[in-house]
């Protein structure tokens, strides 16, 4: 069965710790249906329960995916930090599968710069950036992913800066395996999760998210059906396609795989490192 | 080929401050260049692999801590090294580790400041900053080693503290400190005492990741183990789940702060030198605490009855010891390298007992002749 919700009881609550539900998403928020798309993901490997994963977030509505949702073991940190907290994670006890989950504000503002050499290290970590180009959670104020123009409470005459496109600059930085879908393409994104979570190597997947509260309301997007059909017309790449650089706008902002290839990690590069002193 | 240390190694502070890591048995290190801290990246970077550890370079001092704190919760004694400016960017880390309980070591190397000051130059400045730097009410452990040997003994020490009360532990050296050469020798491993953090023995189903024990410390788990857990830097109950009532605040702010100040007494290390019969006393800490020494002697040698009290630790701050000490001596002189920072807590503890503040903001320290001269000016009031 390829649907989400197939059986009596929601498949995803046996990964969910029940008494810290409800989440605190609002409606219409995108971030539940990459809550289930993680978990599916997390089903389809096999995984009975979340033993053996170790979640690191940052702050911001993102953050809040994994944490405390999630049945695993889970470290909550500061503002933009959650990938270097994780770096040290999976340096020290490299047989745990080393999980990110955070909003673009968290991770390519305040933490952009971990980002990026996380993916030039190439460490075996699986990141995924619930993007919703704006800041969420203080209200909706102008972002690094926010498109020219947009009116925030931060932009209030039209943001006057360029977006960066995500998927493009950490593939670009080195990461093994890139992937753009949004909340309207939950089983591509499911997938394309699944696919990072067994890449050997630095996998970043980018989920285009509604947030109807702050982008939504700030930028006139409409509310959450309206964003949810306004990511169903965005295109998709041509596999292998050339990445090229482009200036991210609502309507050319293209999804698929930016990148999937085998390179060497970095936790074996340090392994191969020890064993070369001895 | 394999860089063993000697046993007896003339060596430098900083140096010592890495082998002291590892004989406490730090196997991370998230490391960034600073100077005079830059010795203790080296070191860990050619030492850490030879001891199946690990030595990371990281973007930033930021992510070094991050790091550590991510490395020490799979159960790893983990630290980094650096000096004022990269303290700076750390704090907001370092309120991380208190909150979430993450035990971890950071050695400053303090040199000149404010801002880029002067790099080469030690100074004591960081001493508030190491207590009052991030936000939010905590306590802090900081040491204050005086020599090379005392970078082993002191970084050991500071492993054992973190582990122990599950905090981060400062180790407040000058730059003097860190780069002045003398012996050390490192003990046996049988004789190095290494403490290890809780972990805990109640069935997984019944575990509560922020439920202390009666020495207000809980149990920690690891990442990956059979006990599961949630951390967060938000105030959080004993499940570690996020709260904003107001008893889960005061009990949990309370709690990390009474961990740490009703064990002061096992925290607390003081040296005193030629006290028990003196009327002048000297409080110093780190090198000038070296230039006090001989000050004591020196003034001994002419009959004035002057004593050393050496702060080795100055977090928590030894409140009793001072005050007994003020009601003991006719006067206190405090010598920093800063424009005085413990003198302050020497005011509060020692009042009414005149303390006269020497200060000195700058690499060189207060010479043993100019605290003499200040003993004489004292003892002839």
């Amino acid at each position: 069965m390829d649907t989400l919700t197939s059986s009596e009881k929601h498949f995803a609550l046996q990964y969910l710790r029940e008494e810290a539900l409800p989440s605190p998403f609002c409606p219409g928020c995108g971030n539940g249906i990459t809550v289930n798309a993680f978990l599916k993901a997390v089903k389809d490997l096999g995984h009975e329960d979340l033993s053996g994963f170790a979640f690191v977030s940052g702050i911001g509505c993102g953050a809040w995916i994994p944490s405390p949702h999630f049945k695993g073991d889970t470290l909550h940190t500061t503002h933009g930090r959650a990938i270097a907290f994780a770096t040290g994670l999976k340096v020290a006890r490299p047989e745990l599968k080393v999980v990110v989950i955070s909003g673009d504000g968290d991770l390519a503002a305040i933490g952009g710069n971990h980002l990026i050499h996380a993916a030039r290290r190439n460490i075996d970590m699986t990141v995924i950036c619930s993007n919703n180009f704006i800041y969420g959670m203080t209200g909706g104020q102008v972002a690094p992913t926010t498109f020219t123009g947009d009116r925030t409470t931060t932009s209030p005459y039209g943001n006057p800066e360029r977006p960066f496109d995500l998927a493009r600059l950490v593939a670009a930085a080195g990461a093994s395996y890139v992937a753009r879908w949004t909340t309207a393409h939950p089983n591509q994104a499911s997938r394309a999760i699944k696919k990072a979570l067994q890449t050997k190597g630095f996998s970043f997947v980018e989920i285009l998210s509604q947030c109807p509260t702050a982008y939504g309301r700030r930028t006139k997007a409409g509310d959450a059906v309206d964003m949810i059909q306004w990511f169903k017309s965005l295109p998709i790449r041509k596999r292998d396609e050339e990445a090229g650089y482009c200036v991210p706008t609502k309507q050319a902002h293209d999804l698929g795989e930016f990148v999937d290839r085998e390179d060497t990690e970095f936790t074996e590069a340090l392994k191969a490192m020890v064993r070369k002193v001895e | 080929m394999k860089s063993l240390p000697e046993r007896v190694m003339f060596t430098m502070g900083d140096i010592a401050a890495a082998e002291g890591a590892l004989s406490a048995g730090c196997r991370y290190f998230g490391g960034y260049p600073i100077t005079p801290a830059t010795e203790i990246a080296e070191w860990m970077a050619r030492r850490m692999p030879e001891l199946r550890g690990a030595y990371v370079q990281y973007e930033d001092e930021i992510a070094s801590i991050t790091s550590v704190i991510g490395a020490s919760w799979t159960g790893t004694k983990a630290m980094t090294a650096t000096s004022g400016p990269g303290v700076s960017l750390m704090l907001e880390a370092i309120g991380l580790a208190v909150m979430t309980e993450t035990p971890l070591v950071l050695v400053n190397i303090m040199r000149g400041g404010p801002s880029t000051g002067q790099p080469t130059r030690g100074q004591q400045g960081d001493i508030m900053q190491a207590k009052w730097g991030s936000h939010g009410d905590y306590q802090i452990i900081g040491l204050t080693p005086a020599s090379v040997q005392e970078m082993f003994d002191q970084t050991v020490q500071a492993f054992n503290l973190a582990e122990k009360y599950r905090t981060p532990v400062f180790v407040l050296a000058d730059e003097t400190v860190g780069h002045m050469r003398e012996k050390l020798v490192i003990p046996d491993e049988k004789d190095i005492k290494l403490v290890n953090r809780k972990q805990p023995t109640v069935d997984p189903s019944e575990y509560l990741p922020f439920k202390a024990d009666d020495d207000l410390v809980p149990p920690m788990a690891v990442f990956g183990s059979k006990y599961q857990f949630y951390a967060t830097g938000l105030t959080h109950d004993e499940r570690g789940y996020p709260s904003d009532k107001e008893n889960i605040q005061i009990d949990l702010i309370t709690r990390l702060n009474d961990k740490i100040l009703k064990n002061a007494d096992d925290i607390i290390d003081l040296e005193k030198y030629q006290l028990d019969d003196a009327k002048i006393a000297v409080i110093a800490y780190g090198t000038p605490s070296r230039s006090a020494r001989r000050a004591i002697a020196i003034a001994r040698e002419e009959g004035i009855k002057a004593g050393l009290l050496r702060l080795k630790t100055v977090w928590p701050f030894p409140e009793e010891a001072v005050a007994e000490l003020a009601t003991e001596v006719d006067h206190i002189i405090v010598a920093e390298q800063n424009m005085g920072q413990i003198y302050h807590m020497v005011r509060s503890a020692g009042a009414p007992t005149p303390i006269t503040l020497m200060r000195k903001p700058a690499g060189m320290p207060q010479l043993p002749e100019e605290i003499v001269q200040k003993i004489k000016e004292i003892d002839s009031q």
